[in-house]
C-alpha cells in the first residue's frame, strides 16, 4: 500500500539509478530529487540519457541499477501509481484519424479520474477544433491536443520529452502556458526535458542537467545560479581559485583567464572580476563548451591590470 | 486591472519585473489602494512564467506593505511606495512628453536625447552636493 497524499515526500526522488543497455550506458549513477509543486527543465544534449531518465520515471523501462521513487512508489512495480502519472512522448501519441472529441471520450473510458469538461474547455480557449482529425491539425494545436489530453487524466506528475522543440515561438509560448496554469492550479509536478534552454528559462524553476550519461546538476535554478560565478582575470595561474572553489570550466587565452566556478565563499581574489552568471552560461559551462557569446561583454575586464 | 511584460533578456530576474512594473503602476496612478493585481493563473497564463515567481513577486510586494493576500478572493494593494502621490508622475511625464517632441524638432535623435539627460541629471547631482 503506497499513501498518496503524505506531502513531505518529494515528487521524484531516485538514488544511484542506472540504465545500461548490451553494448551502451544510458543512465548511471543519478541521484536527483524534484520536490512538489515545481516545473523541473531537464536539459541536456542529444543521447544524453533525457528520454532514459523519462522512461524509467514513468515506468517504462526498468533499471539496472539503483533506487527510484516517483510520488512514494515505485514507477512499474506499483500499479495505483499508472493514474498519477501523465506521459506525453516525443513523437506525438495522438491517432491522427480521430478528432480531439474522440480522444477525450476514450480518455474517459481509460482513465479513473477523467476531467473531459476542462480538456473540452482548454480546447475551445484556444480555438481547437474538437471535431476535425486531429492528423489535419497545425504542429502546434497536436502539441496542446496531446499536453491537454495528459492534463484530463489529472495527474500529480508530468512527464514531456522534447515537448516544445518542433514547434514556433507562439505555440511554444502558449504550450509553456498552459502547462504553467495547469501547475499554478496546485497538485502538480512536471518534469520537460528540452535541448533548448532559452524556451524554457521563463516557465521552469528546477533544473537537473545531464551531460555523458550523468547528472551535472540538479536543483533549484535561483540556487544554483546563486551559488556560480563567472571570474574574468589575467592570471593564467589560477591554483588559488581552485584551491578555495570548485572550477567548473575554464576559457584561457593568451591574456586572460574566464573561470566559471561554483563557490564555497566569498571571492576575494582581486585581480578577478566576479560577474553573475545565466542560466545559458551556467548550463553550457557544465557541458564543457566554450564561452558562450554572453561572455563577450566581459572580454575586456583585467586587461589593463 | 494591470498586465505584466517580462523581458527575457533582462538582466533583471522576473520577480523583479513583476515587483517594479507593480510599483511602477502604483507610482503612475495606473494602480491605487484597493485595486485588485492578477492571479496567479491569470498571469501565469498570459506569461508562461513559472507560478513560483509570481507568488516570489507578491510575497516581496507584501513584505513592503504595498499588497496584501486575501483568502480566496486574491491580492489586493493596500498601500503606496515612497515618493510624490500618483499623478505627480503623469504630470511630469506630459511636460516631458512635450520637451522631447520640441527636440525632435529641432533635429536630436532619441541618442542625443538621451544623452543630453544623462548630462543634465549628472549636472542637476553635482550642483546639489556642492
Amino acid at each position: 500500500m503506497t499513501d498518496f497524499q503524505s506531502a513531505a515526500l518529494p515528487a521524484i526522488a531516485t538514488r544511484g539509478l542506472a540504465k545500461h543497455y548490451r553494448k551502451r550506458t544510458a543512465l548511471t549513477d543519478c541521484t536527483i530529487t524534484v520536490p512538489e509543486g515545481r516545473i523541473s527543465a531537464l536539459i541536456g544534449p542529444n543521447g544524453a540519457g533525457k528520454t532514459t531518465l523519462l522512461r524509467l520515471l514513468a515506468g517504462l523501462a526498468t533499471p539496472t541499477a539503483g533506487e527510484v521513487a516517483v510520488l512514494g512508489a515505485t514507477p512499474g512495480r506499483d500499479l495505483a501509481l499508472l493514474a498519477e502519472i501523465g506521459f506525453v512522448a516525443q513523437e506525438i501519441p495522438l491517432y491522427r484519424r480521430m478528432s480531439a472529441e474522440d480522444h477525450i471520450r476514450m480518455g474517459a473510458r481509460l482513465n479513473p479520474r477523467w476531467d473531459g469538461a476542462s480538456v473540452r474547455q482548454r480546447l475551445e480557449s484556444l480555438s481547437i477544433p474538437l471535431d476535425q482529425a486531429v492528423g489535419t491539425l497545425s504542429g502546434g494545436q497536436q502539441a496542446q491536443v496531446a499536453l491537454m489530453l495528459s492534463l484530463g487524466k489529472r495527474p500529480r506528475l508530468l512527464l514531456l520529452d522534447e515537448p516544445v522543440a518542433a514547434l514556433d515561438p507562439l505555440a511554444r509560448r502558449q504550450f509553456l502556458a498552459t502547462l504553467a496554469e495547469a501547475v499554478a492550479a496546485g497538485g502538480l509536478t512536471a518534469v520537460l526535458s528540452s535541448h533548448l534552454i532559452a524556451d524554457l528559462e521563463r516557465t521552469c524553476d528546477h533544473l537537473i542537467l545531464l551531460a555523458a550519461s550523468r547528472v551535472q546538476l540538479c536543483g533549484d535554478i535561483d540556487t544554483l545560479l546563486a551559488e556560480h560565478q563567472v571570474l574574468v582575470g589575467p592570471r593564467k595561474d589560477t591554483t588559488a581559485i581552485e584551491r578555495d572553489h570548485t572550477l567548473v570550466h575554464a576559457v584561457r587565452t593568451a591574456r586572460q583567464v574566464t573561470l566559471l566556478i561554483r563557490r564555497k565563499g566569498p571571492v576575494i581574489d582581486p585581480a578577478f572580476e566576479a560577474a553573475d552568471v545565466s542560466l545559458e552560461e551556467l548550463v553550457l559551462g557544465y557541458m564543457g563548451q566554450d564561452a558562450p557569446p554572453a561572455f563577450a561583454h566581459l572580454t575586456s575586464v583585467g586587461e589593463d591590470q | 486591472m494591470i498586465s505584466f511584460r517580462l523581458d527575457g533578456r533582462s538582466v533583471v530576474p522576473p520577480y523583479l519585473q513583476i515587483v517594479q512594473q507593480v510599483r511602477q503602476a502604483l507610482r503612475m496612478g495606473v494602480l491605487d489602494v484597493g485595486d485588485k493585481l492578477p492571479t496567479v493563473r491569470e498571469v501565469v497564463g498570459a506569461t508562461a512564467v513559472n507560478p513560483n515567481t509570481v507568488l516570489k513577486a507578491y510575497r516581496d510586494l507584501e513584505r513592503e506593505g504595498l499588497v496584501e493576500p486575501r483568502a480566496g478572493h486574491g491580492t489586493f494593494v493596500v498601500g503606496r511606495p515612497p515618493g510624490p502621490p500618483p499623478g505627480t508622475h503623469a504630470l511630469l511625464a506630459r511636460s516631458l512628453g512635450q520637451w522631447v517632441r520640441g527636440a525632435r524638432e529641432a533635429g536630436l535623435d532619441d541618442e542625443s536625447i538621451e544623452s543630453l539627460l544623462r548630462i543634465t541629471l549628472r549636472a542637476a547631482a553635482e550642483e546639489e552636493t556642492a
